[in-house]
C-alpha cells in the first residue's frame, strides 16, 4: 500500500502501476488501429486519428513513469465525507464492488423491484449501516416506486419474478 | 432589439402551466441533489437524465434547467453549512461562507448566495441570449480546419488549466479520448477498440461514462476514505439580510457576475478560476478600505462574489454549446449528450433550426433562476436537514440511482457491467489525482474532432497544409502555442503561496 499515513513515502509506487496501464492502452489503440482497412480515395482513413491518440497515451505513460521516479506524488481528492488522513478502507469498497456484480447478474432474472432494494440495503450495510430492515424497507420502497415510474414513463424495467404482481 | 423579440416568443411558449410544473419540479429535484453531499452540479444532471424519458425535447431541457441552477445552488448550500468544500467550484464560496456561518452569520451567508446567484444567473443568461446568436451567425462560416483547430484549444485550455498537474490532466484527456474511439467508424462502419464484441460497436454512452466515473466513481473513493467521525452541520433559519449586508453584497455581486461570465463562455475550466478571481478581487477591495476587512473571519463579500461568479459562468458555458454545440464543462457535455439523443445535432446551424428551443430554453433558464430564489430561501432549513442524511444510506442511494440509471437506459446488464468498469476508473483518476473534466470532454469532443480532422484532410487530399488552409484556424494555433507557453513561464514567477490556494480544488 502506498497511502499517507505518517511519513510520506517518497515515490508513489501505484503510479508505476498507472503508468503501465496507460502504455499498455496506448500500444494496444495503436495495433488496434493497425487492423483497419483504408478505403480506396479515402486519404485519411480510419487509422490516424488513433494512432494520435495512441501515441500521445504512450508519450504521456512514459512522462508519467519519470515524474513518479522523481518524486511526484498524487494529491488525493478531497471531499465533504472524505478523509485522506486515514488507511484506505478496501474491504468497504470490495463489499460495495460485489454488491454491484451480484445485481448485474441478477437483475433480468429476477427484477430490478427486487434486486434494487437489496442493492440499496446491501450498500449500507457495507457502508456500515446497523439498520439492515429499516434499510431494507426503504430500499424496498425506492426500487418498486422506481418500477412503477419508468413504467408509468413509457420504459418499462423487467418485472422479472415479480411478473404479474407488479 | 430582434432578441428582446425572439426572448419574449420563448417566454410566451415557456408560460404554460405544463412547462411552469417542469421548471419547479427540475428546481426542487436540483437543489436537493446538490445539496447532498458529495454530488456536483454535473452528477446532479447525469443521476437525473433518465426521469427525462418520454418527455419531448424542449420539456427535457426545462427540467434540466432547472436542475443544472438547483444543483448550482446546493452545492453553495452545502460548502456554507458542512466545514469542507464540495466541488471546485464552491471553494472559495465555503472559505468565508463557513466562517459566517460559524460566527451565526448562516442565514446571512445563504441570503446572499442565493440572490447573488439570481443576479448573476439572469444577467448571465441576458447575456446568452444577446451573444448566441450573433456568435452562431459567425460560427456558420466557419470550415472543418478552423473548428478543428478551436475544438484542439478548449481540450489543450481545459486540460492546462485545471488541475496541479499537466501530465494529469492530459492522461485524463488522453484517456477520454480513448474511450471516445470505442465503437464504428463513423465513415468506413469498421469496430475499433470494441474486443470483438457487438455490445460496444454503438461506442460507449456518454451518460455510462459521467455516471460511472462521477457517482460510482465518488462513491467508491469516499467508502475508501469515509470520515468515521461525521463533518459538524452548521443550524440555520430563514435566510435574510440586514441593510448593511445588501450594501456590502452589491459591488461583489456585479463584479464577480463581470468576472464569471467570460470565463464561462470560453473554455478555461468552468467556475474555478472566475471563482478564485472574484474572492481575490473582493479581498483586495476590503483590504483597501481598511477599517471593516472582516477577511478571514467570515466576510460577506467573500460569499457574494464568488458565487455569482460561479452562476454567471454556468451561464456562460451555454454560449458556446448553444452557438457551436461545444461544450466546455461536465455539466454542457452531458446536456450536450441529451439534446443529441433526441435526435438534434448542436452546432453553428441550430439557432436557425430549432429557434423554439434555443429560445424557450433560455426563458426557461430566467424562469428557473427566479424560481429557485422563490422556492429556496423560505426552504433553506429544511435542504439543511437533508446534510444529516446518515452517510451509508446516503451513498447507498447515489449507487442506487446510479444503477438504475444506466439500467433504464437499454435494460442491458452489459451496460451495468461498463458502469462498474468506469466506477473503477473514477476510482483510480481520484487516488491519483487526475481531474474529471479532460476526461469527460474527451470522450464527447473526440469523436467530433476526427470528423472534422478527416473532413480537413479530405479536401486536401490527405495533406496535412489542410489544417492549416484558413486563417482562423492559423490564428487559434498560435493561441494554442500561447496557451502551452505562458502558464509555463508564470510558473517560473508564481509564488509559493499562490499555488497552495490552486490546489484546494
Amino acid at each position: 500500500m502506498t497511502e499517507k499515513v505518517g511519513t510520506r513515502p517518497q515515490v508513489d509506487k501505484a503510479q508505476y502501476g498507472l503508468a503501465a496501464v496507460l502504455l499498455v492502452v496506448g500500444v494496444w489503440t495503436i495495433i488496434d488501429a493497425s487492423t483497419l482497412e483504408v478505403g480506396f480515395g479515402d486519404p485519411i482513413g480510419p487509422r490516424v486519428f488513433p494512432y494520435l491518440v495512441g501515441a500521445g497515451m504512450c508519450v504521456i505513460a512514459v512522462l508519467l513513469a519519470v515524474a513518479t521516479a522523481r518524486g511526484d506524488v498524487p494529491q488525493g481528492e478531497e471531499g465533504e465525507d472524505v478523509d485522506l488522513t486515514s488507511r484506505a478502507d478496501w474491504p468497504t469498497v470490495l463489499k460495495l464492488v460485489g454488491i454491484l456484480v451480484l445485481n448485474l447478474l441478477l437483475v433480468n432474472l429476477i427484477g430490478w423491484a427486487i434486486t434494487g432494494a437489496l442493492l440499496f440495503a446491501g450498500a449500507a450495510w457495507a457502508l456500515g449501516s446497523k439498520s439492515l430492515v429499516g434499510d431494507l424497507i426503504v430500499g424496498a420502497v425506492l426500487s418498486v416506486a422506481s418500477w412503477y415510474f419508468f413504467w408509468f414513463l413509457g420504459v418499462p424495467l423487467p418485472a422479472g419474478i415479480l411478473d404479474g404482481i407488479l | 432589439m430582434e432578441t428582446l423579440d425572439l426572448l419574449a416568443g420563448g417566454f410566451a411558449d415557456a408560460f404554460t402551466p405544463q412547462l411552469l410544473l417542469y421548471a419547479a419540479i427540475g428546481v426542487l429535484l436540483g437543489t436537493f441533489v446538490g445539496v447532498l453531499p458529495g454530488i456536483g452540479p454535473a452528477m446532479a444532471v447525469a443521476l437525473l437524465l433518465p426521469i427525462t424519458y418520454g418527455l419531448d425535447v424542449t420539456e427535457a431541457m426545462v427540467i434540466f434547467a432547472g436542475i443544472y441552477y438547483g444543483g448550482m445552488y446546493g452545492g453553495s448550500t452545502t460548502s456554507i453549512l458542512l466545514n469542507t468544500p464540495g466541488e471546485s467550484a464552491s471553494v472559495m464560496t465555503a472559505i468565508e461562507g463557513n466562517k459566517m456561518a460559524k460566527r451565526g452569520r448562516a442565514a446571512q451567508a445563504l441570503a446572499t448566495a442565493a440572490i447573488g446567484s439570481f443576479i448573476a444567473g439572469t444577467i448571465g443568461t441576458l447575456l446568452v441570449a444577446f451573444f448566441t446568436p450573433a456568435l452562431a451567425a459567425q460560427a456558420v462560416k466557419v470550415g472543418a480546419p478552423s473548428f478543428f483547430a478551436i475544438m484542439l484549444l478548449s481540450l489543450v485550455l481545459v486540460t492546462s488549466v485545471l488541475g496541479q498537474s499537466k501530465i494529469r490532466g492530459f492522461a485524463g484527456l488522453f484517456m477520454g479520448l480513448t474511450i471516445g474511439l470505442i465503437g464504428m467508424d463513423q465513415s468506413t462502419a469498421q469496430a475499433r477498440l470494441t474486443f470483438g464484441t457487438l455490445e460496444l460497436a454503438d461506442g460507449v454512452g456518454i451518460v455510462i461514462v459521467a455516471v460511472g466515473v462521477f457517482a460510482l466513481g465518488e462513491a467508491f473513493w469516499t467508502a475508501a476514505h469515509l470520515r468515521r467521525n461525521p463533518v459538524e452541520v452548521i443550524p440555520v433559519g430563514q435566510p435574510f439580510m440586514g441593510r448593511d449586508d445588501w450594501r456590502r453584497s452589491a459591488g461583489p455581486w456585479l463584479r464577480g457576475t463581470a468576472l464569471g461570465f467570460p470565463f464561462g463562455a470560453v473554455p478555461a475550466g468552468g467556475a474555478e478560476t472566475p471563482t478564485f478571481l472574484s474572492y481575490v478581487t473582493e479581498r483586495k477591495l476590503a483590504k483597501r478600505r481598511g477599517a471593516d476587512d472582516e477577511f478571514g473571519q467570515g466576510a460577506i463579500e467573500g460569499v457574494a462574489g464568488p458565487e455569482a461568479a460561479n452562476n454567471a459562468s454556468a451561464a456562460g458555458m451555454f454560449v458556446p454549446l448553444l452557438a457551436l454545440g461545444l461544450p466546455v464543462t461536465a455539466t454542457a457535455t452531458i446536456l450536450l449528450a441529451a439534446l443529441t439523443s433526441y435526435g438534434i445535432v448542436p452546432g453553428p446551424t441550430l439557432m436557425d433550426e430549432q429557434p423554439d428551443l434555443v429560445w424557450t430554453l433560455l426563458a426557461s433558464l430566467l424562469i428557473g433562476n427566479a424560481l429557485l430564489l422563490v422556492i429556496n430561501l423560505p426552504l433553506a432549513p429544511l435542504w439543511a436537514r437533508l446534510l444529516r442524511i446518515p452517510r451509508p444510506q446516503l451513498y447507498a442511494g447515489i449507487l442506487f440511482f446510479a444503477t438504475l440509471g444506466a439500467y433504464s437506459v437499454a435494460q442491458d446488464p452489459f451496460d451495468l457491467g461498463l458502469l462498474l468498469f468506469f466506477g473503477g476508473v473514477g476510482f483510480a483518476i481520484r487516488r491519483f489525482g487526475i481531474p474529471v473534466l479532460p476526461l469527460i470532454l474527451g470522450v464527447i469532443l473526440g469523436p467530433l474532432m476526427e470528423v472534422k480532422l478527416r473532413e480537413a484532410l479530405d479536401l486536401s487530399s490527405g495533406d496535412v497544409s489542410g489544417l492549416f488552409s484558413e486563417s482562423l484556424a492559423i490564428v487559434v494555433y498560435i493561441l494554442i502555442a500561447v496557451a502551452l507557453v505562458v502558464p509555463v513561464a508564470l510558473g517560473q514567477i508564481r509564488t509559493p503561496d499562490d499555488e497552495k490556494t490552486e490546489v484546494a480544488s
